[in-house]
């Protein structure tokens, strides 16, 4: 391993521009004669629109416009699209009702944007928005997810009992069989908090227009700039692509909630030609909140059929999930498809049957935050296995390594669609159980009793699919794209390299890994690599970055693009040294005859290629730049096992997260100080969920009560641990790289790991997260008073 | 509308400038100092923290007006003049403790200012005197560290 090649913790390019206040979010940018936008929103969660009287604030000073739905219409501005078409369980598609830029006719959530302004200055559009008048009539707000289906309200007139689909997975008559012969069946009921993603940036966006060439630039806070030109091209605007470019320059986080096609960025879009002048928006705090797209929210039911010895025979599972007022981008696939294929998780579970059911709410859109899906999916079933290990009183290590699947048994295909590829799922647990020191754990509850606290330990032995997608699968289940990704390796004629990539940067470090994957593969020295992402004019096409899928369908783009770029310079260096191809080796940077000390550098390759002067031009075009698209063959499988450990302060309810055990398996690793940060970070947000976040809309009246950080309550340093990461590497062994992704892992794993443990030092069978000092002193005292019974 | 006049990274600055400016958004608009960010409208995500008279202050807190003849910091004036970076910008690179690096400008100044009272913080007193500053990447877990080796560094 060289010190910038695969494996070293190489510190990362792009720290000093983020050190130094260089960096180039989109609120920095600040075009010529740029005009402010600000959105009016609705303060009610569900009305019948009346009229809008604008005339006011269009006479105010700086006003350069405002408009409306009607403005809109007139100009043929589409909806915002969806991009995943769901079939339902009875064949018929999802119910997909429009979702107007502005709104028209009604307003369905409290945030729906009304009216755009745009000024001369922000607090002159600000000032104006406030100047209008607008007629609601109040509408009863439907807001509880579960009382969603029987509520008097309907949102959407195409979906009267507000269903927007009823879908199922895997095989009802086999598991029904299962339950009819199980010694024991274990059940929980509960509620996946719904989370607001919070990325530190808001998001945020510019348009601006070209009237001498008729081109559209947008800079908007992105996880997929193609993605965005995608749908706001083809399905809002009209703009055919070769007119419009989309930058998603430095990024602040983006969790899921930045994938999104949303309709401020659109309008800004349209706008800017509109007034004739370049025109921003960025979101304040407060409209993060109301208008970002949420996350979870799910209500469940979970039911495990085991044998007397704690086997597991089947497992059934029923949810109802939020979406919110509209469709977001890929609301319907994910708590459909991102959840219940992983309801197998890291065992051999043999029946598995689920139903979910999609509803519509007068609350923000909810689509994919960190993990998607896959979170949800993991507490399900690592809640409802750790219920049966205490059912059962067997010790939850043993309940499941008794039923892990065997290493020797892959590829294993599940009951619900997925075929895993590798694993090694025991190694993980075993590995985590020695870091946390697993088996002296009751000496050290023991010692908590005497300091009158509560000490208690979890396991989440979690399974993600991760590297979104086979294209061919994805389409099949109803994605409107492609999953794959496309990479660029340009050398220039003095060698050095231009990296191009898809996928987009948002704190997950690409500018560093993906240069240390081409200076250990190309031989060409780190310094001398730069990667580029996140501009459509620069990049021949990209799905970009959710999914952990950037090292897994990115880098192997790249590696595609890399072996060409040998072949190529082979081909090349053969011709130069007057060499049969078959006879060129390359290794560390040179090209050499075999068995000969004659070489060629791959510099002096691409220079020889760039200035053709000695060069087999009748076979070969000159330069040296080579493009791949890489379509994954399947899905990653990222697995492990988080221990949390806890003390309770029975007194007041505190949660102390005391230790945290991450043992995770994500293939080969590029950059371990990065891969260790992901799992930091996803850990963190896991701990929040289970501790801390918790979205609240008032049940009647549908307004948000957690909208700012006053009232959501987002992990600080002082709520948090420090914690022991360690890994395991069992390849990916269908791509190039042999890995698997690790973005998403901390948040997947840690929110159950986190329940058992409090639900273990209280001897409860369960508890509502967020786990609220509050809920925690209610059943410590609960638990208090029945042992003095 | 008032003239302000204060002394930013070393360079006295003067304009004209609405009442209600913010200290923030005299830096990020009338100044062109992006490096400081705005993360929330409620004073409590730490992002926009700049160094006012040598105090760790939130810069969407005060009016550009009230900082009148201040001596301000931003990130940008951090680095000493060669383009070293400060102890605590070396530390948050080493130990990989930014990101996305959105919240780091205001992470880093917020650091520089509990070094000053704290010169050799234990973690629990790193972690509470960061309350005030929201990160969503880190975990914080690496920004601990990085506090601890700049703590160090700067003791030599
Ligand atoms: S911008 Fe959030 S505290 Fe100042
Ligand atoms: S590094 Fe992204 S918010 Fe801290």
């Amino acid at each position: 391993m060289t010190e910038t090649g695969i494996g070293a913790r190489v510190k990362r390019k792009e720290d000093f521009r983020f050190l130094t206040g260089q960096g180039t979010y989109t609120d920095d940018i600040n075009r010529h004669g740029q005009a402010h936008a600000c959105f009016l929103r609705s303060p009610h969660a569900h009305a019948k629109l009346g009229a809008i009287n604008a005339a006011k604030a269009k006479a105010m000073p700086g006003v350069l416009a405002v408009f409306t739905h009607a403005d809109l219409a007139a100009d043929k501005v589409g909806g915002v699209p969806c991009g995943f078409g769901l079939t339902q369980k009875n064949g018929k598609p999802q119910i997909e009702p429009p979702h107007p830029a502005l709104a028209a006719g009604k307003v369905r959530y409290a945030g729906d944007a009304v009216a755009m302004v745009v000024a001369e200055t922000l607090a002159q559009a600000r000032d104006a928005a406030e100047a209008i008048e607008v007629g609601y009539s109040e509408l009863p707000a439907v807001v509880d997810t579960a009382g969603a289906p029987r509520a008097k309200s309907a949102v959407h007139d195409e979906a009267p009992n507000n269903v927007c689909f009823e879908w199922e997975i895997g095989d009802k008559a086999k598991t029904d069989e299962a339950f009819a012969k199980a010694a024991n069946v274990s059940k929980l009921e509960f509620v996946n908090n719904r989370l607001i993603p919070n990325a530190m940036e808001p998001r945020a966006a510019v348009g601006e227009y070209d009237r001498a060439t008729g081109n559209y630039t947008l800079y908007t806070t992105s996880q997929n700039p193609h993605v965005i030109r995608l749908l706001m091209g083809a399905f809002v605007l009209a703009i055919p692509e070769h007119r419009l470019r989309v930058v998603a320059p430095d990024v602040g986080g983006g969790f899921g909630s930045k994938i999104f096609h949303y309709a401020e960025e659109a309008l800004v879009t349209w706008a800017c030609r509109k007034v004739g002048r370049p025109v921003k928006w960025t979101a304040e705090r407060s409209e993060s909140f109301l208008t970002d797209a949420h996350g979870r929210d799910h209500v469940t039911k979970v039911e495990l059929a085991t044998d007397r010895e704690g086997n597991f025979l089947g497992l059934r599972v029923h949810s109802i999930a939020n979406l919110g007022a509209y469709l977001s981008t890929f609301a319907p696939m994910v708590p459909t498809w991102l959840y219940a294929p992983l309801f197998a998780g890291q065992y051999r579970t043999p029946a598995i049957h689920a139903e979910v059911i999609g509803v519509f709410t007068n609350t923000s859109p909810v689509d994919a935050y960190r993990g998607a899906g896959r979170p949800e999916a993991t507490y399900v079933v690592e809640r409802i296995v750790e219920t049966a290990a205490r059912d059962l009183k067997l010790d939850p290590a043993e309940i499941r390594r008794k039923n892990f699947i065997a290493p020797a048994q892959f590829p294993y295909t599940t009951p619900v669609v997925l075929q895993y590829d590798s694993g090694q799922y025991a190694l993980a647990m075993d590995k985590a159980c020695q870091l946390i020191d697993y088996k002296n754990f009751a000496k050290r509850k023991a010692e908590a009793e005497k300091r009158g606290r509560l000490r208690g330990i979890g396991f989440s032995a979690y399974i993600e699919a991760c590297g979104v997608a086979p294209s061919a699968v994805a389409g099949a289940i109803g994605a409107r794209a492609g999953l794959y990704e496309a990479g660029v390796i340009r050398f220039h004629p003095t060698g050095s390299v231009t990296v191009i990539t898809g996928t987009h940067s948002h704190g997950q470090g690409h500018e560093t890994t993906f240069a240390q994957l081409v200076s250990d593969r190309l031989g060409v020295p780190y310094d001398s690599i730069d990667v580029v992402h996140g501009d459509t004019d620069r990049i021949p096409f990209g799905m970009g970055t959710y999914g952990s899928r950037s090292i897994a369908v990115g880098g192997s783009a790249l590696s595609k693009a890399m072996d060409k770029i040998v072949d190529k310079g082979k081909r090349i260096a053969a011709h130069l040294m007057e060499a049969a191809v078959q006879d060129i080796e390359f290794k560390n940077g040179a090209f050499r005859v075999a068995g000969t000390d004659k070489q060629k550098t791959i510099q002096e390759v691409a220079f020889a290629a760039y200035v053709p002067h000695n060069y087999p031009l009748n076979e070969l075009e000159p330069g040296l730049e080579e493009t791949a698209y890489y379509d994954p063959a399947n899905f990653t499988y990222p697995a492990g096992t988080h221990i949390a450990e806890v003390e309770v302060d029975p007194q007041t309810g505190q949660v102390e997260v005391v230790d945290w055990a991450a043992v995770d398996d994500f293939g080969n690793v590029i950059n371990p100080m990065i891969v260790e940060g992901q799992v930091h970070g996803g850990i963190a947000q896991g701990i929040g969920q289970a501790l801390l976040e918790g979205c609240v809309y008032d049940d009647r009246s549908g307004q948000l009560v957690t909208g700012s950080y006053m009232d959501y309550c987002m992990p600080r340093a002082d709520n948090l641990p420090s914690y022991r990461v360690d890994m395991t590497h069992t390849p990916c062994p269908h791509n190039p790289l042999g890995v698997k992704g690790c973005g998403e892992a901390g948040a997947i794993a840690a929110p159950a790991a986190l329940m058992n443990a409090i639900t273990n030092a209280l001897g409860i069978k369960d508890l509502a997260m967020p786990a609220t000092p509050e809920r925690v002193w209610r059943a410590a005292q609960a638990r208090g008073a029945r042992a003095a019974e | 509308m008032p003239t302000v006049s204060m002394t930013v990274n070393g360079k006295s600055v003067g304009k004209t400038v609405e009442d209600r400016t913010l200290l923030v958004q005299f830096l990020r608009q009338d100044l062109g100092l992006t490096g400081t960010h705005v993360g929330c409208d409620t004073s409590q995500c730490g992002a926009c923290v700049v160094d006012v008279n040598g105090h760790a202050v939130k810069a969407c807190t005060l009016l550009a007006a009230q900082t009148e003849g201040a001596r301000v910091t931003t990130i940008e004036g951090l680095a000493a003049a060669d383009g070293a970076l400060h102890p605590m910008q070396q530390a948050f690179m080493d130990n990989h403790a930014l990101q996305c690096g959105f919240c780091t400008p205001g992470m880093v100044m917020s650091a520089v200012d509990l070094l000053k009272r704290h010169p050799n913080p234990d973690e629990q007193t790193i972690r509470r005197e960061l309350e005030g500053n929201l990160c969503r990447c880190t975990g914080y877990h690496n920004i601990v560290k990085a506090v601890q080796q700049a703590a160090k560094a700067m003791a030599r």
